[in-house]
């Protein structure tokens, strides 16, 4: 490498205008800035369809940021993404997104199966009345992550692992093809962690494209087919194989994952 | 006193009084979730310069030119406070007490200038309205109410808080969802495509319009009190937000009545002789609704 | 006849109520600032509010026992005992209740304001031959201002200044970190409660010249005034000092002029321009100085982003990049890359690669973490870790592209 032209990490030899009409989530040039301090700078993804994404790099690397402006939570400074090879705003009722769940007022008055029936708001519109078929479909929802028992519960009275899991419920119900999850294993108790990551690969096996902002390292190579590297900039991505190496995470964390580490996280991989 | 005396006298205050209470109730059950409740109090500060600036511009007092002042300067208010929040990186609290403490000097400053002796505009008006004056004197008794011509003489104020409320309701029948997903949820409801600021400046219009239509007739006063304090009391007794707007209503309804017989004749059944400002009294009574909430109700506290 | 105020020479009760209001000013501004920095200014728009069932009680009582209503040190004490229930209300309300402070803040403010109104209206009803006139607490009134009521302001204004300044360490810690400042051995809730005590006492002091709803502004706007000029706390004290006591002063001088001008809204708007003035204008957080940074900033972002995508031989998507680059003539119309537009892109890309060689090392890869896609590398490497770097990566190669 060292002796061609500077190379850096471009998806360069893929024919751009190919992937970008066919990947359910291709971001160009996006840079986010609070203030003069760019959270992420020039960012390109291109994520595979049908394939389980994961984006990870250290704190404050800007995961959860990519997925805002993706998605037209921040405004970019530059740079836009598509969905499907159209503009987001047309493709809205195909996406489906999961915040970070410290992201809301857990003290809000309203009950589990209304949280789940949000993810039905598209098709409810402003004023359809909420039929019983839209109920069951919600019901079926939490109880695929295994809520339906709490569907009466007041959101407030969960645990962690159970809000995650209403999250979750209410992302199915929209009956997305693209799946935006920010941080779905955060804080929850393993029972939780082995329930979502089954849905999501249910999800997976249906066809659906899953990108997740991910921090648990230990994990990725078992949970994920692809991966995205980011630390501001992008470092890396591809497949697992060929994108989560040791010199990619090095690169990414800068030093501050001990080599050992590293080796460990590489090799349990293989 | 359920005779003629009562449809001439009380009822038209009652209804004034309870219309207002449940206009600005309504919207504030959404401001108190979203931790905004405090641009009730902003917001029902500018009406007084609003007002004072659109009698200087048209040199009369007439029902629109005053609201569109009030609603006017609401608005201006509301887009300060945002500017200064963000531009000047300044927290919410502090960005609203800049713009409505300066914005309520100026329309004291200008009321002093002009000379609006001849016309009913000065601040205790402007505070504390003046819900006992609103009679209607053609009415006979009940019958009165079928009567046109007898209606058309019912106060102004009347009509347009009823015209008010209904606008209200059915803003928030209308948003019911979009309000109640990105008032939990703000980055699911931008995702899903709700347009969530113009959603929230909408709710602080509509406030506003409360605000405004209240305020002539009861006062800022008990526009503040009933942005927060019927729904603050009604969250503490539900975990359901469609449970809380009924119980914010009944709040709402129960301090203009009680307020208002209280104030007219409390000091009587005390051996007073007169009576004291209804609209005060109302917004004590709502205060003593919250109190007996936050030390009975069955959800005080967080669980 | 402005510059004779502002120069004391508008006579005796002019020159009072000019240092009375100056004084105020410095001991507002001061001590709002703890509760600026706190971030819960709002507070004491309820205690302001609560003030007034106070005044009318101890009005009340005072008649009551057979004294002079009006007496002001009486009604100074029964608005402090409201301010202080109204507090407790507050505080009382978000500990115990799930209600959030501003909901408890409106609450109290908006049910004590009520409730002093329907006292009010008792006491106007009480003796009509006996006009207690304390209305004038809403909107303050300098009308009659007594040596002893200047004298008042003054060392009140003093006293809570000199307490405030005793205890801005511990009141600047819990408001910067209040986490921190507990396990230090400050307790929160405690000095919590001295900087309401001296926002109470503040409020308290100055009632009666600007009212219980302007004392509010003259807490507020100079703490945040000051804030645009600077990033230290302790001078961003001194500083909501010094905008407070001039506009009380100044605004005092011009409101002596004319008899249409009321003291209170007056001084309120003075403390507003200045507030307008530093918004605008102040260097670093002003709003003109961090938008023409801003914007400087987005052009140099997309120059960059652009300069990347040409030495890549990418299109350039972007709408504002491309104008951008056309106007620096790196590109030309036709999109053909200028020989100037290869060069800066060969030194941009020479840059990124750079970066990249030092996130590979070993050694340096911690000083990557530092950069942010617009971070200069010279900054952030030593002359001979840039040389090792470049000597790694070998020269700057021509674009082609």
């Amino acid at each position: 490498m060292k002796d061609a032209m500077p190379q850096l990490a471009t998806d360069e030899g893929r024919p751009v205008a190919d992937t970008l009409a066919q990947s359910p989530l291709a971001i160009r040039g996006m840079t986010v800035s609070y203030g003069e301090e760019p959270a992420i700078f020039s960012i390109d993804l291109t994520a595979e369809p049908g394939a389980m994404t994961a984006i990870i790099g250290p704190n404050g690397a800007g995961k959860s940021t990519l997925l805002k402006a993706a998605l037209g939570i921040v405004r970019p400074l530059s740079g836009s993404a598509t969905v499907f090879g159209k503009p987001l705003a047309k493709q809205r009722a195909r996406i489906a997104y999961v915040p970070q769940r410290a992201s809301v007022d857990w003290d809000f008055p309203t009950t589990v199966m209304d949280v789940a029936l949000m993810g039905l708001s598209r098709e409810l519109g402003l004023l359809r009345p909420v039929r019983a078929r839209h109920v069951a479909h919600a019901l079926a929802c939490l109880d695929r992550v295994g809520m339906a028992d709490f569907a009466d519960r007041q959101i407030g009275q969960l645990s962690g692992g159970q809000q995650q899991r209403v999250f979750l419920a209410r992302a199915l119900a929209q009956d997305a093809e693209l799946y935006l999850l920010d941080e779905p294993f955060a804080g929850v108790d393993a029972a939780t962690e082995r329930a979502i990551i089954v849905v999501l690969k249910e999800l997976r096996a249906e066809g659906r494209t899953v990108v997740a902002v991910h921090h648990d390292l230990s994990t990725v190579a078992q949970y994920f087919d692809n991966v995205f590297l980011i630390n501001r900039r992008k470092i890396a991505e591809g497949s697992v194989e060929t994108a989560f190496t040791a010199a990619n995470l090095q690169e990414a964390y800068g030093g501050r994952l001990a080599t050992g580490q590293i080796d460990q996280l590489v090799l349990g991989m293989v | 006193m359920i005779g003629a005396e009562f449809v001439a006298l009380s009822l038209p205050p009652l209804l004034i009084g309870t219309f207002a209470a449940i206009a600005c109730a309504l919207p504030g059950n959404f401001l108190v979730l979203r931790r905004q409740a405090l641009i009730g109090d902003a917001i029902s500060h500018v009406v007084l310069p609003g007002i004072v600036v659109a009698f200087l511009v048209t040199g009369r007092i007439g029902t629109w030119p005053m609201m569109l002042g009030a609603a006017g300067a609401a608005l201006i208010a509301v887009g300060l406070i945002e500017l200064i929040r963000r531009l000047g990186r300044v927290d919410a609290g502090a960005a609203m007490g800049v713009t409505f403490t300066a914005m309520f000097a100026g329309g004291v400053l200008l009321l002093e200038q002009s000379d609006t002796s001849s016309v009913h505009l000065d601040v205790q008006h402007a505070l504390y309205g003046n819900l006992e004056s609103l009679i209607w004197l053609e009415a006979a008794g009940w019958e009165s109410l079928l009567d046109p011509v007898a209606l058309a003489s019912l106060p102004p104020e009347l009509t347009r808080i009823t015209v008010t409320l209904v606008a209200v309701v059915a803003f928030i029948r209308l948003l019911w969802r979009p309000l109640k997903i990105s008032t939990f949820d703000e980055g699911f409801a931008r995702a899903q495509g709700v347009p969530a600021t113009i959603l929230g400046l909408a709710l602080v219009v509509t406030a506003a319009s409360a605000a405004v239509a209240a305020f002539d007739a009861v006062g800022s006063i008990i526009v503040i009190a009933m942005f927060i304090c019927p729904p603050a009391a009604a969250r503490l007794m539900t975990e359901r937000l469609e449970t809380q707007i009924w119980w914010s209503v009944a709040f709402a309804c129960l301090s203009a009545v009680l307020g208002y017989v209280l104030a007219g004749y409390g000091p009587l059944w005390l051996g007073g002789q007169n009576s004291v400002s209804a609209a005060g009294m109302i917004a004590t009574v709502s205060g003593m609704i919250l109190a007996a909430t936050a030390l009975f109700a069955p959800h005080r506290k967080a669980s | 006849m402005l510059r004779d105020a502002l120069l004391l020479q508008m006579g005796y009760n002019a020159t009072l109520v000019a240092l009375g209001a100056a004084s105020l000013g410095v001991a507002a501004g001061a001590t709002g600032t703890f509760l600026f920095l706190r971030k819960r200014s709002l507070v004491s728009d309820a205690i302001s509010h609560a003030t007034l069932p106070g005044i009318g009680l101890a009005f009340l009582v005072m008649v009551a026992l057979g004294g002079d209503g009006r007496w002001l040190p009486g009604l100074l004490a029964g608005s402090a005992l409201s301010a202080l229930a109204g507090l407790l209300c507050v505080t009382w309300l978000t500990r115990h209740t799930r209600l959030a402070e501003d909901a408890a803040i409106g609450a109290v403010l908006s049910v004590f304001f009520g409730a002093g109104i329907v006292i009010l209206t008792v006491i106007q009803t009480l003796s009509s031959g006996r006009q207690a006139g304390l209305e004038t607490f809403l909107l303050g009134s300098t009308a009659g201002m007594l040596f002893s009521d200047a004298l008042t302001l003054a060392i009140g204004g003093a006293l809570v200044l000199a307490l405030a300044l005793l205890l801005r360490r511990p009141m600047i810690q819990v408001a910067f970190d209040p986490g921190y400042a507990e396990t230090a051995g400050t307790s929160v809730s405690r000095t919590d409660f001295l900087t309401m005590a001296l926002v109470m006492a503040i409020t308290v002091v100055g009632l009666k010249i600007v009212g219980l709803i302007m004392i509010v502004a003259l807490l507020i706007i100079p703490a945040v005034t000051a804030r645009f000029w600077t990033n230290r706390a302790e001078y961003v004290v001194a500083l909501a000092g010094l905008f407070g006591g001039l506009a009380g002063y100044v605004g005092a001088a011009i409101s002596a002029t004319a008899p249409a001008l009321p003291t209170g809204p007056i001084i309120v708007l003075i403390g507003f321009a200045l507030f307008v003035v530093s918004l605008l204008v102040a260097p670093g957080r002003g709003v003109l100085a961090a938008g023409l940074r801003y914007r400087r900033f987005q052009r140099r972002v997309h120059l960059r982003q652009g300069l990347i995508s040409l030495a890549q031989g990418q299109p350039v998507y972007e709408r504002m990049t491309r104008r951008l680059l056309l106007r620096e003539g790196f590109l030309r119309a036709d999109n053909v890359i200028t020989e100037e537009g290869r060069a800066r892109a060969a030194k941009v890309l020479r840059d990124e690669t750079r970066w990249q060689e030092v996130r590979r090392s070993d050694s340096l890869a911690p000083l990557a973490m530092q950069d942010n896609g617009m971070t200069d590398i010279a900054s952030v490497l030593t002359a001979d870790q840039l040389a090792e770097i470049d000597r790694r990566i070998g020269g700057p190669k021509r674009v082609t592209a």
